[in-house]
């Protein structure tokens, strides 16, 4: 049976430095959530709050609208993949996945029927038998999954478990675990630093940064409409203008940025004077089209990716990216070495609040 | 063998090569190889020697199973110190454990430190430290009465009781550093796992550390036994006539008797018997020569 979690003003700290800070969400039964964030910002120490190796400091988590306080790690209807996957290695694939079962006393005849049917989930029937040791990586993932879903925990939690992986397998992995939480329906919260594992699995994306939660949405909502400067910067490749906001009407605002005035959607209502932000993605950088937003900058290099063309320029902020879609001749011409025209569309930047730099 | 010889040269290489041959042959090999013939003759005066009665025989070994008190003492070493091994592996695996997995890195100098100062003193002096704390008017005692544990002080040492505390405590590091190496190397994410499928501490020790920590518990046991039963400090001072141990009737045979052939006899069973223990101990633990080796 699938629950929900809630988390409810959750903050931890370990003596003066403060890893997670006044956390409040709730995640649906069902849900695939993840929690995305660079290295140190907290996510981990949530998921271990979330599982009960860790209490938190303050504030409470529930699961299934159970008060989770002072139940341990073993008491909890999670279950944990862990980064290292954790697996027994002086058990068998068999011995490995029953022994939660085992744990909850279940004659051992029912258990190997249940690991039979764990197998075939994860599509690794017949290797019960096998040492973990004898596995490749992706296969030693699964078996970790049959592991955690064996004693039918309503929320699977999961810890960068495809970071040891290569790219290939990784991108199998993603549709697998994708699939796994559909057939099983249990509540997925997984943990990554890597935004296309986030984008591409979740329902829904924390964002965190520095132990606190910037912002929680779909994928395309965080793509397209970021609430804070570090979620449009990390999310996604970007390009930033950075000034002082001279005029504001209609939900637009007007910055005075080292690349002249430009313009673009004011969603956090900031006022004439405050320092701020321009975020532009590089496939909404047209080259020589029209609008108010123009620059100037001198193309250095371009890589051709296949389907689309990056093109780096260095303008009067540093570094520009423009991504251009190939689509044969009619390709934009950008010649290293010459100057561009980049132009947007107002209705495509998003100008928030800056502290930073 | 030819990267020595590519090392260190041919002349070195031979005198390296002659001082481990006349070390292993000289100090380890044929000592051994003289008791061993000394404990299949007869005990004969200077005269007799290399005469018509020095013939090779059964004769020493069979006393063993003749002599009803030396062959109770003999069983009651060998269960003693099977017994000071476990209570040993009872005491070391907690401290083991505690130091591994459970201590902040930090704590662990002083951990060790607080473990191996005592050892820095000599085994005899420690046995004495025991003697004094276990004697009938001594500090456990007086501690054991105040607490109410006892309405009147016990007799602790000069027995059982005493010989296993005082080897106990000596033998303390013998067990404990294998394991700890052992539990080292014992990934915290297995513990955690373990407990996140729901298993109690009961079991996690049953199925993850102790079976990840097997090379390093036949180790310390196998050394502890062997200590134990090969010990004489620790009988001799903290037992009592009732509690002699096997190593004092040899060294009897030896220094009092006067019979070597006879101790040498006794001291090859016990030889033969701590072999077979680490042969056993190996079995029952299903761990091989590579495997004590790490």
């Amino acid at each position: 049976m699938s629950r929900d979690v809630q988390l409810d003003r959750v903050t931890m700290r370990f003596g003066s430095l403060t890893a997670v800070r006044d956390v409040s969400l709730s995640i649906g039964a069902g849900e695939f959530f993840s929690f995305l964030g660079p290295s140190g910002c907290g996510k981990t120490t949530l998921l271990r709050m979330i599982s009960g190796f860790m209490e938190p400091t303050e504030g409470v988590v529930r699961i299934g609208g159970q008060d989770m306080r002072g139940i341990g790690p073993n008491k909890r209807p999670t279950a944990l993949i862990f980064q290292n996957l954790a697996l027994f290695p002086l058990m068998t694939v068999a011995e490995n996945i029953g022994f939660g079962l085992e744990v909850r006393g279940i004659p051992s005849s029912r258990r190997k029927a249940r690991v039979e049917e764990l197998l075939d989930l994860v599509a690794l029937p017949g290797t019960g038998e096998k040492k973990v040791t004898d596995l490749s990586g992706g296969q030693r993932q699964r078996i970790a999954i049959a592991r955690a879903l064996a004693v039918e925990p309503s929320v699977l939690l999961l810890d960068e478990p495809l970071s040891a992986l290569d790219l290939k397998l990784r991108q199998h992995m993603r549709a697998e675990l994708r699939a796994i939480q559909r057939r099983t329906g249990v509540t997925f919260i997984y943990i990554t630093h890597d935004q296309g594992e986030a984008l591409t699995m979740s329902d829904r994306i924390g964002v965190m940064r520095a132990g606190v939660l910037e912002q929680v949405a779909d994928g395309q909502t965080l793509y397209d409409h970021p609430a804070t400067a570090f979620v449009a910067g990390f999310v996604g490749e970007t390009n930033r203008f950075t000034g002082t906001v001279a005029e504001t009407a209609d939900g637009m605002a007007a910055l005075d940025t080292p690349a002249g005035r430009l313009l673009g959607r004011n969603p956090r209502g900031l006022g004439v004077g405050d320092r701020a932000a321009l975020f532009i993605r590089p496939e909404r950088l047209a080259v020589d089209g029209d609008g108010p937003n123009r620059l100037t900058a001198r193309v250095s290099h371009r890589d051709f990716e296949g389907s689309f063309v990056n093109a780096f320029l260095t303008g009067p902020t540093g570094t520009l990216m423009v991504q251009i879609p190939h689509r044969g001749q009619s390709d934009p011409p950008l010649v290293p070495d010459t100057d561009a025209t980049l132009t947007f569309r107002p209705q495509d930047a998003v100008a928030l609040p800056w502290e930073g730099e | 063998m030819t990267e020595v010889l590519r090392r260190y040269g041919p002349v070195l290489t031979t005198v390296i090569l002659l001082a481990v041959a006349v070390w292993i042959v000289g100090l380890v090999v044929l000592p051994q190889v003289l008791m061993v013939d000394f404990s299949f003759r007869p005990m004969l005066p200077p005269a007799k020697i290399g005469g018509p009665e020095d013939v090779y025989t059964l004769k020493n070994y069979a006393t063993l199973w003749t002599n009803e008190v030396h062959r109770a003492i003999f069983v009651k070493t060998i269960w003693a110190s099977a017994l000071v091994t476990a209570v040993t592996f009872a005491v070391c695996y907690p401290i083991a454990f505690y130091m591994a997995q459970v201590a902040p890195r930090r704590r662990l100098p002083m951990l060790v430190l607080m473990l191996v100062v005592p050892f820095w003193i000599n085994e005899l002096l420690r046995t004495f430290a025991w003697y004094i704390i276990l004697a009938y008017s001594g500090p456990l005692n007086i501690l054991l009465v105040a607490l109410g544990i006892f309405t009147e002080p016990q007799r602790l040492s000069g027995g059982d009781v005493g010989v296993i505390v005082g080897m106990v405590y000596v033998y303390i590091l013998f067990m404990v550093f294998p394991i700890y190496n052992a539990l080292e190397s014992l990934d915290r994410h297995q513990i955690e796992a373990a407990r996140d499928l729901g298993a109690g501490w009961l079991r996690i020790h049953r199925r993850i550390a102790i079976p990840h920590a097997k090379p390093g518990i036949a180790v310390g046991c196998i050394m502890t036994f062997m200590l134990a039963a090969g010990s004489y400090a620790v009988p001799a001072l903290l037992g009592g006539p009732q509690s002699r141990w096997f190593t004092e009737v040899i060294y009897n045979w030896f220094f009092e008797g006067g019979n070597w052939n006879q101790g040498a006899a006794y001291a090859f069973i016990l030889l033969v018997l701590c072999v077979g223990f680490i042969l056993l101990m190996m079995k029952l633990f299903r761990v091989g020569l590579t495997d004590i080796a790490k």
